[in-house]
């Protein structure tokens, strides 16, 4: 079918990405929980056998999810199915791919299986998101073969102090290369660890050559719109929906408010009567930092 | 010239600077407000059908996105357009605008590793390189439905009136054919 080179595979990966820009990816643990988020509206689900919250509860080791739990959450919804490898675990992603998930999360939600390395995901057909502080970290990503970035957060823990403080830090960094000379990109490319290029490319474009959208600690419909008014280009929300009080009408609100996040009258009525919020945790209070893990 | 792009979800960013590039005024339609002003073309772009299926009737732009496309008004659908206009979808009950006589299968090619990229002639202009992703195409076209362009066999492109509905996605592709073909649509009609 057509003239497939591995340039155009990644594209088409990338492409799929911006398809889902403007909506809202959720964490659903069963296929039951998979059709109230698509009927609530999200863009895509991330299967996972437990979410972020209860991992951090659980502690322990946590790996890739049953096959079988994510082949039946791909049956239960027509939206892309996206599930969770171990950071450096290529051979989780290999498994994933050949059950033909739509997008791979190489994720710090996990633990991760390789304290150097991340996955080359460039010899993937199957496309990756990868979690990110900075812009450094960002670009390291896509210089590996990610073609989608979100942020980190800190997740499962309803505090999206985290994920503001990384889009914040990506855009002043964005911003800083954009104002630079052309004859200083070459010392940024060194300093950020990646290749003139992708340097080249931010400071022309005054973005990522990626999707960029929010993840970690997004709880209410208020987070959302936040994150989007920082130019996030979507919003991955775990632990926050299915945690909470009443996740069905949590869900659709947050898929609005996406929507219409600079309308502060119709973000006013999305948040009333919601039901509670999931706990959260206070970033002082919590032992492990997930967003610590992946340089 | 002012085009309507519908901005709920997916990727309304990319029709707008490519219509924009061949000079028409855009904005986005994201509630029933921004329905007051002038509109002479309306486009519907890709992403997920369910989601702004869904936001089309909660946000109160469903009936009166029909009654302007019933109308006469010029639309470009792409995708999740396309299945958005659809009459029919195959294996489904519901449809969302359904002013388009077609009956459309949703992820006719599979998942993410279904998606592909090929050349193909379009009628009325040539040769246009197309983006697959999860794409739908048409089943079966009603009558009066002009298939414009097949790829291996599937329909992929089709005009009704004023309707120019897409399986694949021209915004994303750099090349601005299809977009100045549907920007002589609107013009026609203005005229």
């Amino acid at each position: 079918m057509g003239n497939q080179t591995e340039k155009s595979r990644y594209e088409l990966n990338k492409e799929l990405a911006q398809m889902l820009k403007g909506g809202v990816i959720m964490d659903v643990t069963t296929p039951e929980q998979a059709k109230i988020a698509q009927e609530a509206g999200a863009c895509a689900v991330m299967a996972l056998e437990r979410i972020p919250a209860d991992i951090r509860a659980a502690g322990g080791v946590s790996r890739m999810s049953d096959p079988a739990m994510i082949k039946g959450i791909q049956e239960a919804v027509s939206i892309p199915v996206m599930a969770k490898c171990r950071i450096g675990h290529f051979a989780e992603a290999q498994i994933l791919e050949a059950i033909e998930i739509d997008y791979i999360d190489e994720s710090e939600v996990l633990s991760p299986a390789d304290d150097v390395y991340h996955i080359d995901k460039t010899q993937f057909k199957v496309p990756f998101v990868c979690g990110a502080r900075d812009l450094g970290e960002a670009l390291r990503r896509i210089e590996e073969g990610a073609s989608m970035i979100r942020t980190k957060g800190e997740p499962g823990t309803g505090d999206v102090i985290q994920a503001v403080r990384h889009m914040r830090q990506m855009n002043r960094e964005i911003a800083r290369i954009c104002s630079m000379r052309e004859d200083e990109l070459f010392d940024c490319a060194k300093e950020l660890q990646v290749s003139y290029d992708l340097v080249k490319y931010v400071h022309e474009n005054g973005r990522l050559p990626v999707v960029n959208f929010a993840a970690g600690g997004v709880a209410t419909p208020a987070d959302a719109a936040l994150m989007m008014q920082l130019g996030a280009e979507g919003v991955f929300v775990g632990s926050g929906i299915f945690k909470s009080g009443d996740p069905q009408k949590r869900a659709a609100a947050i898929v609005k408010a996406v929507t219409n996040y600079k309308d502060a009258k119709l973000l006013a009525e999305l948040s009333e009567n919601l039901g509670e919020a999931m706990v959260g945790i206070n970033e002082q209070e919590i032992a492990l930092l997930m967003a610590e893990r992946g340089k | 010239m002012r085009i309507g792009v519908l901005a709920v979800q997916g990727a309304f960013a990319e029709h707008e600077q490519m219509l924009r590039a061949l000079g028409a005024e855009c904005f986005e339609i994201r509630q029933r407000a921004d329905l007051s002003g002038q509109m002479d073309g309306l486009v519907l772009p890709g992403g997920e059908s369910t989601v702004m299926g869904k936001l089309l009737r909660e946000l109160g732009l469903l009936q009166p996105l029909w009654e302007k496309i019933e109308s006469g008004l010029p639309v470009l659908a792409t995708c999740a357009g396309l299945i958005l206009l659809a009459e029919r979808i195959s294996g489904e009950e519901g449809r969302h605008l359904g002013t388009l006589p077609v009956t459309v299968k949703r992820n006719a090619y599979g998942r993410q590793l279904g998606s592909f990229y090929a050349e193909a002639e379009m009628k009325h202009i040539g040769m246009v390189p197309m983006h697959f992703i999860r794409a739908p195409y048409v089943e079966t076209a009603g009558s009066g439905v002009e298939v414009l362009a097949e790829v291996d066999g599937r329909i992929v492109a089709v005009q009704y009136q004023n309707q120019l509905a897409l399986s694949f996605h021209p915004e994303v592709s750099g090349d601005a054919s299809v977009h100045r073909y549907f920007l002589r649509m609107c013009e026609n009609r203005i005229i």
